[in-house]
C-alpha cells in the first residue's frame, strides 16, 4: 500500500515536472549548469573507475581463459562485451546513481526545509518543474556520453594491461576488441544509459521534494533517493535486457 | 485590500482555522498574532496559495481566488511578495542573482533595467555593497533585507512577512519592523506581518488579528491592544513575568 502510495505521488510529481519551462533562456542557463555539475564533475571519477576495472576485467578473462584451446583474442573480445552491455552503462550509472541521486536530493532536499521552494511556489513558478526538469534532461545527456567515454577508457584499461604484462599480446587483444562488432550492442548500451538517467534522476528529484523536516530528513532523503533509484535502475536493467537481447 | 470571509481549514479532519472573518487594509501593517500552534501561519499559507481553503473566501481587491483558474491565480502571486521567516534566499544564488530573479522570470526589462531596478532595491534596505555576497556570508539581518528586496523588486501590492522577527536581536529587529513600515507606507501595499513579538506590535502594528485556537479571537489596534478586557489576548500579551508586573502596576 505505501509503495502504490509512493509510485502515485511520484507520477503526480513527473505530472508537473514534464510541463514547458516558463522562460527558455533561462532553462538553457539551468541546463548548461546542471550538465557541468551533474556530467563533467563525474568525469575524472568516472575515468578513474573505468581505466582501473577494464584492467582488472582484463586480468580476471585471462585468469579464467588460460587455455591451449581457447585463443589469446578471446579476452578482448571478452573484455568488449563485458564493459559495452554491462560495465559502462549499467555499473557506471550505478556508481553515478550515488554521486549525482544524492547530491539532486540533498541539494532539493535543503530547498524543501528552508522553505526555498515555497518561495519559488509564491512568485507563481512550478517549483517541480523548474528545479527538477533541468536535472533530468541534464543528466539525460551528459550520462551517455560519460558511458561512451567510460568504455573508451576501460578498453584502454584493458590494453595498458597487455602492454605492461604478458598477459595477452597487445595484438591478439586488439583483434579481439574488433571482432564480431555489432554496432546494436552500443545503441542498446546508450539506450539503457539514458533510461537510466531519467531513472536516477527523476526519483532522487521525487525524494528531494517531499522532504519534510530538517536537516536530518534532508539526510534520510538522500539515502533513500539513493537506495530507490538503484534498486529501480537494477530492475529497468533485467527487464531491458530480457527485451532486447534475451 | 484583502478580506478573508468564513476561511475553514482542515488537516485530516482536525480544524485547523474556524470561521475566519477579517480584512487587512492597503497602506497599513496588518499584524497578526498569536501563540505558537494557534494556526497563524497556516492563515498566512492559506493567504498566499501555499495552503489551498476548505470553506470561505478570500478576496484580493475584491477579486476572489477561490473562484480562480491556475493563470488568474498566478498573476495574483506576481502581485505578492513574501518574506518568509528564514529568508528564503536561494543559496547558490549571489544578492544579486536573489534578487534579480523575479524579474528575470517574469518581465522583458534590460539587463540595464533590470540593474538599476535591484540597485534601487538593495538601496532601500541599505544593502547597496552587497551584490556580489552569497546568502551565507550573510547575517540573519542582512538575509532579511536581501528577501525584503527580493520581495519588492517585483512591486508587489501585497506584502507577506512571516515571523519577520524571529532570531534576530532586538536593535535588528526594529531595523527590520521600521523599514516594513517603510516600505508599505511608500509603495501603498497592503502588508500582513505574522508575528508573536508584541514590540512589533506595538511599533507598526496598524491592525492587529488576534487567533487563538484556530479562531480570530480579537481585531483592533495597537493603540487599543493594552486596554483589552479579552483575558486570552491579555494572558498573551502579559506572558512574561516582568510584562505581568507592569500590567499590575498598571492596574
Amino acid at each position: 500500500m505505501k509503495t502504490l502510495h509512493l509510485v502515485g505521488e511520484y507520477i503526480l510529481l513527473m505530472r508537473r515536472v514534464f510541463s514547458k519551462p516558463l522562460k527558455m533562456s533561462y532553462f538553457r542557463k539551468q541546463l548548461v549548469e546542471n550538465i557541468s555539475a551533474l556530467g563533467l564533475d563525474s568525469l575524472l571519477i568516472v575515468a578513474i573507475i573505468s581505466i582501473f576495472m577494464g584492467a582488472v576485467l582484463t586480468i580476471q578473462t585471462t585468469l579464467q581463459t588460460e587455455s591451449p584451446w581457447i585463443p589469446a583474442w578471446t579476452v578482448g573480445f571478452v573484455v568488449r562485451q563485458s564493459v559495452v552491455l554491462e560495465f559502462s552503462p549499467t555499473i557506471v550509472s550505478l556508481f553515478l546513481a550515488g554521486k549525482i541521486g544524492s547530491s539532486i536530493a540533498s541539494e532539493i532536499g535543503t530547498m524543501k526545509v528552508t522553505e526555498q521552494i515555497d518561495a519559488l511556489e509564491t512568485m507563481g513558478i512550478n517549483s517541480a518543474s523548474h528545479l527538477i526538469l533541468p536535472k533530468i534532461v541534464a543528466c539525460a545527456l551528459a550520462n551517455p556520453v560519460l558511458v561512451v567515454i567510460s568504455m573508451f577508457l576501460a578498453l584502454a584499461g584493458g590494453f595498458m594491461v597487455c602492454v605492461f604484462t604478458t598477459a595477452v599480446p597487445p595484438l591478439q587483444y586488439i583483434d579481439g576488441l574488433t571482432s564480431f562488432f555489432k554496432t546494436f550492442d552500443i545503441y542498446y548500451a546508450l539506450f539503457k544509459t539514458f533510461v537510466f538517467a531519467i531513472i536516477i534522476s527523476s526519483i532522487s528529484g521525487f525524494y528531494g521534494y517531499r522532504t519534510e523536516g530538517g536537516a536530518l530528513e534532508v539526510g534520510k532523503a538522500s539515502t533513500q533517493a539513493v537506495v530507490g533509484s538503484s534498486v529501480i535502475l537494477l530492475l529497468f536493467n533485467v527487464i531491458l535486457t530480457k527485451i532486447f537481447l534475451g | 485590500m484583502i478580506q478573508v470571509e468564513h476561511l475553514y481549514k482542515y488537516f485530516s479532519g482536525r480544524e485547523v482555522l474556524s470561521d475566519i472573518s477579517t480584512e487587512f487594509e492597503q497602506g497599513k501593517c496588518n499584524l497578526i498574532i498569536g501563540q505558537s500552534g494557534s494556526g497563524k501561519t497556516v492563515l498566512m499559507k492559506c493567504l498566499i496559495g501555499l495552503y489551498g481553503i476548505d470553506k470561505g473566501s478570500i478576496f484580493y481587491d475584491r477579486r476572489n481566488i477561490a473562484q480562480m483558474g491556475k493563470k488568474e491565480r498566478n498573476l495574483i502571486l506576481r502581485e505578492m511578495g513574501v518574506l518568509f521567516q528564514g529568508g528564503a534566499l536561494f543559496d547558490s544564488m549571489s544578492v544579486y542573482e536573489n534578487v534579480v530573479f523575479p524579474l528575470t522570470m517574469f518581465s522583458d526589462l534590460s539587463l540595464v533595467q533590470k540593474r538599476e531596478r535591484v540597485d534601487f532595491c538593495l538601496q532601500r534596505v541599505r544593502l547597496e555593497k552587497a551584490h556580489d555576497l552569497y546568502p551565507s556570508q550573510l547575517s540573519g539581518g542582512m538575509k532579511k533585507r536581501v528577501a525584503i528586496a527580493r520581495a519588492i523588486a517585483f512591486n508587489p501590492k501585497y506584502l507577506f512577512c512571516d515571523e519577520p522577527n524571529s532570531g534576530l536581536d532586538p536593535k535588528t529587529s526594529i531595523i527590520i519592523d521600521q523599514l516594513i513600515y517603510e516600505i508599505t507606507q511608500e509603495f501603498n501595499t497592503t502588508t500582513i506581518i505574522n508575528t508573536h513579538d508584541m514590540n512589533s506590535v506595538m511599533e507598526i502594528g496598524d491592525t492587529v488579528s488576534f487567533i487563538y485556537e484556530g479562531k480570530l479571537w480579537w481585531r483592533g489596534s495597537n493603540a487599543q491592544i493594552l486596554q483589552t478586557d479579552n483575558e486570552e489576548l491579555r494572558q498573551f500579551i502579559y506572558a512574561s513575568r516582568f510584562a505581568q508586573e507592569i500590567y499590575q502596576k498598571r492596574t
